[in-house]
């Protein structure tokens, strides 16, 4: 930041928006042409429209846009000492990804497999839950948006809310509570009888796994109670009508419908499960390599942002060619999943 | 291909509330017969007891002769037309046609094949490619039925279908509903709020309220010899004076009404000494000739200009209100408004119902 040239950059940038936009909205008025139709700052006169949109550039430019160009810059620089910085050896290179790849800047002889697996462990176990969110969550939205009645309705979206209020880590120690070696469901198995020894569910992942699905149940259980929400109930019961049973309407007649919703459910949920932090951090075994606390560690344990964010970036673009490639595969569009 | 349907003292009740109370109809196979009534009146229940949404909470549904007690909708013979006619967006017109095949495994090829035969029996050819979007409300509407059609039901179930098209519209539809009746042979079951749409398109006319059946019969039967006062009020429009029965003679019925003594056919529940009500249709209602004696007299309030026929609105002198219709020579020969007219029926077009215990 002491660098002039990037102080100016940064502070002009945003009012280069703001009168990028401006033009835009002259533009279009005059476009359109229509006196009745009064342009952006007309309708909201030029002092809230001038805030409204230097607000938004702002937001966009300062909260989201300058951090991540900045963490790109960072992935393509070398770790240097303060005093190198800017210097004859900070030049752009890809040492930081060949780093995951190789588990070495220098040596590419071997790989760096326990970065790679964890990292493909992490996209493969996300895809897991996504799936398993979905196979919880479709059948309660349908029964909310398509069966229940309104104040069995309310009473749902209370529980299912409710417990949300409480703080997601805390959430995460009380999977722990669950699922401990001491925990309750073991000592209830244990009482019943029905096992001998006390299963290490936290060794096993599966604490890490359910909490990792309950966390996100209600980013996948809303956008389908909306798309099937809006479904015309006569639909279902015309299909029903002409012969098909129960399955051949969910995966005919509902579920193309209500495709945006599950779309953008999944995405939602695969996107924040593969970058989930707590969870993994609280109830990961010893043995459990999620991929978010590798990165965690590249910043605050090995000091090395420039190699954490070559890690974060490597995360991010995998998710998202992963997410187009499967809405490509169900012929979604971006835009379906906005409605 | 047909089956007949049978209710058997169907009563269906939603907790305290009766929407359908004991209901008693034989359908014959082949037959077109529609449900009529005022919205609320129970037809889209009884439908859907058909169909298989609901149980009846007593008596029976048999279809083909087979009581259809516990058989699934997907299951039973019949195929409902939604009142929004309930198309799948998503799927062409061929695919929302060819639906119902695909669930019973036949290969895409065939129901192709069948859907183009069936868009060309409601008279749709080469639309199976289109968006059910890009389609008209008519031509929605002739979709559903090939739908409902391709399954081959044995009774088609037709929920106020015509009602969100258009007037021009819907009597066009009802004359292609009738072709195609008459061409696949099966029993429709139809239900309307409109008794035009009854009245022109049915072999027999159920006509219900509150939940009620309370005639059966053909058009001409329900308007012309109606057996309870909202039978005759309802189909047609009807002039009903009320009163009581004062004498019965064979045939014949009179009754004491605020506007005198008014004499017509003996009607269902007409017995001297109980509570009555005449009807006469408008159209039966005429100027009586200069001398001849007048059963009613009523001032002239209004006319309405129909076209064939001009509507006119009369008040009598206790303030009863009623019409008469006239047709276009008769009309020009009418006093102005606030005139009084004296008219006369004859009593073989007047009927005289009992309103004790058959309204209640």
């Amino acid at each position: 930041m002491s660098n002039p040239l990037t102080a100016a950059i940064l502070f002009s940038a945003p009012l280069a928006v703001a009168l990028a936009f401006w033009l835009l909205a002259l533009r279009d008025r005059r476009l359109a042409g229509d006196p009745a139709s009064p342009g952006f700052f007309r309708r909201n006169g030029p002092v809230v429209g001038a805030f409204l949109l230097a607000a938004t550039a702002f937001w966009i430019l300062f909260m989201i846009v300058w951090p991540m160009l900045y963490m790109v810059d960072y992935s393509f620089h070398r770790k240097l000492p303060p005093s190198r910085r800017g210097g004859p050896d900070d030049v752009y290179t890809l040492e930081n990804y060949w780093y995951f790849v190789y588990g070495s800047t220098r040596v590419f002889t071997n790989y760096n497999w326990v970065h790679i697996n964890a990292f493909w462990q992490t996209i493969a176990v996300s895809v897991v839950i996504t799936v398993a969110n979905f196979a919880i969550c479709y059948p309660l939205a349908y029964y909310m948006a398509q069966v229940a009645k309104p104040g069995r309705l309310r009473v749902l979206l209370l529980l299912l809310i409710v417990p949300y209020w409480v703080n997601e880590i805390l959430r995460a120690f009380a999977f722990m509570v669950l699922f401990g070696t001491g925990g309750t469901i073991n000592r209830l198995l244990l009482a019943m009888g029905a096992i001998s020894a006390p299963i290490d569910f936290i060794g096993q992942n599966v604490a890490l796994y359910s909490g990792l699905t309950y966390a996100y149940l209600l980013l996948m259980v809303f956008p389908l109670y909306n798309a099937i929400e809006s479904l015309d109930h006569n639909q279902i019961e015309a299909a029903r009508d002409l012969g098909a049973p129960w399955w051949h309407i969910h995966l005919h007649v509902v579920m193309p419908f209500a495709k945006p919703g599950i779309a953008s459910g999944c995405t939602l949920v695969f996107m924040l499960s593969a970058g989930a932090l707590a969870a993994p951090l609280v109830l990961g075994g010893p043995k459990t390599l999620w991929f978010t606390p590798i990165v965690y560690d590249r910043f605050y344990q090995a000091f090395n942002w420039q190699q954490g964010s070559a890690y974060a970036i490597i995360l991010l673009l995998t998710c998202v060619a992963f997410v187009m490639a499967v809405m490509r595969l169900f012929k979604v569009s971006l835009s379906e999943i906005t409605r | 291909m047909s089956a007949d349907v049978e209710l058997d003292r169907v009563t269906i009740r939603f907790g305290s509330f009766t929407a359908v109370k004991d209901a008693s109809l034989k359908i014959a196979g082949g037959e077109f017969f529609s449900l009529l009534g005022p919205s609320g009146c129970g037809k889209t229940t009884l439908l859907r007891t058909i169909s298989g949404f609901l149980d009846p909470s007593e008596g029976s549904v048999r279809i083909g002769g087979d009581d259809m007690r516990g058989i699934e909708p997907n299951r039973r013979p019949t195929a409902l037309i939604f009142q929004n006619l309930a198309l799948f967006p998503l799927m062409t017109v061929a695919d929302n046609i060819g639906y119902g095949l695909r669930v019973r495994g036949v290969p895409r090829a065939q129901r192709m094949a069948r859907a183009a035969e069936l868009l060309s029996l409601v008279a749709l050819p080469d639309q199976g490619h289109k968006r059910v979007s890009e389609l008209s409300g008519g031509q929605k509407q002739r979709v559903a039925i090939a739908r409902a059609l391709a399954v081959e039901p044995k009774v088609l179930l037709l929920d106020e279908p015509l009602s969100a098209l258009d007037l021009k519209l819907r009597q066009h539809m009802r004359n292609e509903l009738r072709a195609i009746q008459k061409r696949v042979g099966i029993t429709f079951i139809y239900i309307t709020h409109d008794q035009g749409e009854a009245l022109t398109m049915s072999d027999r006319i159920a006509v219900m309220n509150h939940g009620v059946v309370e005639q059966v019969g053909t058009g001409r039967e329900i308007y012309a010899e109606p057996r309870t006062p909202f039978v005759a009020a309802f189909v047609g429009e009807n002039n009903g004076i009320e009163g009581t029965v004062s004498q019965v003679a064979g045939a014949r019925a009179a009754i004491d009404t605020p506007l005198g003594r008014l004499v017509g056919r003996r009607g269902e529940g007409a017995v001297a000494g109980a509570p009555g009500t005449i009807f006469v249709r408008p159209e039966s209602l005429r100027v009586a000739a200069d001398g001849a004696p007048a059963a009613l007299e009523a001032e002239i309030a209004s006319t309405a200009f129909e076209g064939s026929t001009t509507h006119v609105f009369l008040r009598a002198a206790n303030g009863q209100k009623l019409t008469m219709t006239v047709d276009m020579r008769d009309a020009a020969s009418l006093p102005a408004p606030g005139a009084t007219l004296r008219l006369s029926c004859d009593e073989a077009d007047a009927i005289v119902l009992g309103t004790g215990g058959a309204a209640a």
